[in-house]
């Protein structure tokens, strides 16, 4: 195996992917490839079904035909240990956090660790400081959830998912409701934890700005479609896709 | 694979180097292997000097990373040295995310001003409370000035989630209620051939007591619960911020309908209650050979109407102190997934807690009324 093939070794590989909820089909027929320290990117308009196709990439909404596997295990017939493993090697940033309001940032961040591993109380705290820090929260560990800013809450929803230093991180919309100076902030913590961590990330989304800044790859599903209607590097697709909705989305003209 | 060609997980083993203690660590530093080595690490590199060889290590995670930097603060003096580029770049970004301030570390209040703080809130709890009785009061009187103003279908609304839809519940626990006390005060009459006395006892403790305050305490649960989760809810989705800024005034919407509700169906709960309570005792003083008449007769010769009418006017007052109550708990509801929890809480058990002290202030003010 040369150095190339394992650069683009995939990590995540959906096959044939249709999601419906009963007769009303989302999208079908869906394949694609992650590679490993990739960014890679699910846009489309709303409703088409971004955030089910990253929840069934996640195993919370079963695929109405086709099978995803993750680090070679198959997402929806892994059970027991393996599911386990599996849902180790994961992390998830929510859309709004979801972190538990009860409890601190810190708190939050230390829970997967508490439950996951052997590490002493006292160590546990100084790896979650850890995590916190890598995504410049260290000042507002003590804080609850409700006590600080949309855009921290979606930085300790990533510390939260990185507690376990998974090898794959999915971001549910981390731009959503975020003003483009905290936004583009996000997408630089973004690229730097992949570049540091080498973590491949899987961020759904709509911001065009977000898009074409963090990037490697992209699938873009459409709604009348139903299904994929664009693949490859987001800026090529602005520059040379000839499709008038990817056109359109690109150029934020009205369709 | 790549699974076949993990490297083995971490381990380290020691030993000296012109005089300094050399910890050489190899195999892959992940969360797990990180965990099982902490405390021998952390131990070995807190002993002094010690050089932390990382040359030979395959894979560093961020929790590995961690445990290398606190094993490097352990002692003075202390070095990691060997750091591959890749092991490097994660090496360099957990130092430079712990080396990041630390939040300060708030100063805890003395208990001495704790107490302070404890009275200061609870005065201002009071002041707000005060405020709520007061603008509810204005809205009220201003309504009555304006009819046209008031919201009768909030009203209706609101009159059958408390009133009509409580009825069954009412009903059951009014009957139980009179079995029971029926059966029980039947037991010591008996031993002085008084069970005659039973419906005298049981009627006028159902009137004048157990009727409103049972019905009040259906009414906190049920209702009083539900107002308050109902506008906690709106006020932490700005639904409350939304109406005053449309110039609606959230008292006479959303309030007064309410309260008033509560104190239309309390009366109404209150006589159900004591009217299927009696029942109960009927049906047990026909078994133990009491026919109806006679039962009737008692009542009537011993109950009158200024204990039915002095229940039902302290229903009603206790029908506003829960609606109100509830009311104020769910507007007053803070930030966070557990406030309308909070609210709900506090709606109930400042309901309750609320119609018995009242219930202690009506005891008071009939026997100076002579009532």
């Amino acid at each position: 195996m040369t150095d190339a093939t394992a650069l683009s070794e995939p990590v995540i590989r959906a096959e044939h992917l249709t999601a419906a909820f009963g007769p009303h089909v989302l999208f079908r027929d869906v394949s694609f490839e992650v590679r490993r320290g990739e960014v890679f990117v699910i846009l489309g308009g709303s409703g088409c079904g971004k955030s089910t196709l990253l929840k069934l990439m996640i195993g919370l909404v079963p695929p109405a035909a086709g099978r995803v596997s993750i680090l070679g295990t198959d997402v929806w017939s892994a059970e027991g240990a393996d599911q386990l493993a599996l849902l180790r090697r994961i992390g998830v940033m929510w859309q709004q956090g979801a972190l538990f309001g009860s409890q601190t940032l810190l708190e939050n961040v230390e829970m997967p660790l508490a439950e996951h591993t052997r590490l002493s109380p006292a160590a546990r705290a100084e790896v979650a400081r850890a995590k916190l820090g890598l995504v410049g929260l260290s000042e507002a560990a003590g804080r609850l959830p409700s006590e600080v800013s949309g855009g921290m809450l979606k930085r300790a929803g990533i510390a939260r998912a990185l507690a376990l230093d998974p090898p794959i991180l999915f971001l549910d919309e981390p731009s959503a409701g975020l003003d483009p100076i905290t936004s583009a902030g996000l997408d630089a913590l973004i690229q730097d934890l992949a570049r540091s961590l080498g973590t491949t990330f899987v961020v759904v989304t709509h911001e065009l700005a977000s898009i074409l800044a963090i990037g490697d790859r992209c699938i873009m599903l459409d709604r009348d479609a139903q299904g994929v209607i664009a693949e490859g590097d987001p800026r090529r697709l602005r520059d040379e896709s000839t499709h008038p909705t990817v056109r359109a989305f690109f150029r934020r003209e009205a369709a | 694979m790549a699974a076949d060609e993990a490297p083995p997980p971490g381990a380290f083993d020691t030993h000296d180097e012109a005089g300094a203690t050399v910890l050489a660590l190899s195999g892959r530093l992940d969360t797990e292997a990180a965990a099982a080595l902490w405390p021998r690490l952390v131990a070995a590199a807190a002993k002094g000097p010690a050089v932390l060889d990382i040359a030979r290590l395959d894979a560093l995670d961020t929790t590995g990373a961690t445990l290398l930097l606190t094993a490097e603060a352990a002692a003075a003096g202390n070095a990691i040295r060997g750091a591959t580029p890749a092991v490097a770049s994660v090496l360099d970004r957990v130092r430079a995310a712990l080396a990041a301030p630390r939040p300060k570390p708030e100063r805890g209040l003395s208990p001495v001003a704790r107490i302070g703080q404890a009275v200061w809130h609870g005065g201002l709890a009071a002041r707000d409370g005060v405020a709520f009785l007061g603008e509810l009061t204005v809205t009220a009187v201003r309504t009555l000035l304006n009819p046209a103003r008031f919201r009768l279908r909030e009203l209706l609304r609101h009159l059958d989630e408390a009133g009509t839809r409580a009825f069954p519940l009412t009903i059951l626990l009014g009957f139980l209620l009179g079995v029971i006390l029926a059966f029980q005060s039947a037991i010591p009459l008996r031993r002085f051939g008084a069970e005659i006395f039973v419906p005298n006892l049981v009627g006028i403790s159902l009137l004048r007591e157990l009727g409103p305050l049972m019905a009040g305490v259906i009414l906190a649960g049920r209702t009083g619960s539900a107002y308050a989760a109902e506008l906690g809810t709106m006020s932490v989705n700005e639904e409350v911020a939304a109406l005053r800024v449309m110039g609606i005034d959230p008292m006479a919407l959303l309030v007064l309908p309410r309260v008033l509700a509560g104190m239309l169906v309390m009366p109404v709960l209150s006589l159900l209650l004591t009217l299927a309570g009696l029942a109960g005792m009927t049906m047990i003083m026909g078994l133990l050979g009491f026919p109806l008449n006679t039962v009737l007769q008692q009542l009537s010769s011993w109950l009158q109407l200024s204990d039915l009418l002095g229940g039902l006017a302290k229903a009603a007052v206790f029908g506003l102190a829960i609606g109100a109550i509830g009311c104020r708990a769910g507007l007053g509801a803070g930030r966070g997934p557990r406030a309308v929890g909070d609210a709900a809480t506090a709606a109930v058990v400042g309901g309750i807690v609320a119609i018995i002290l009242l219930d202690g202030v009506f005891a008071v003010a009939y026997e100076r009324l002579g009532l």
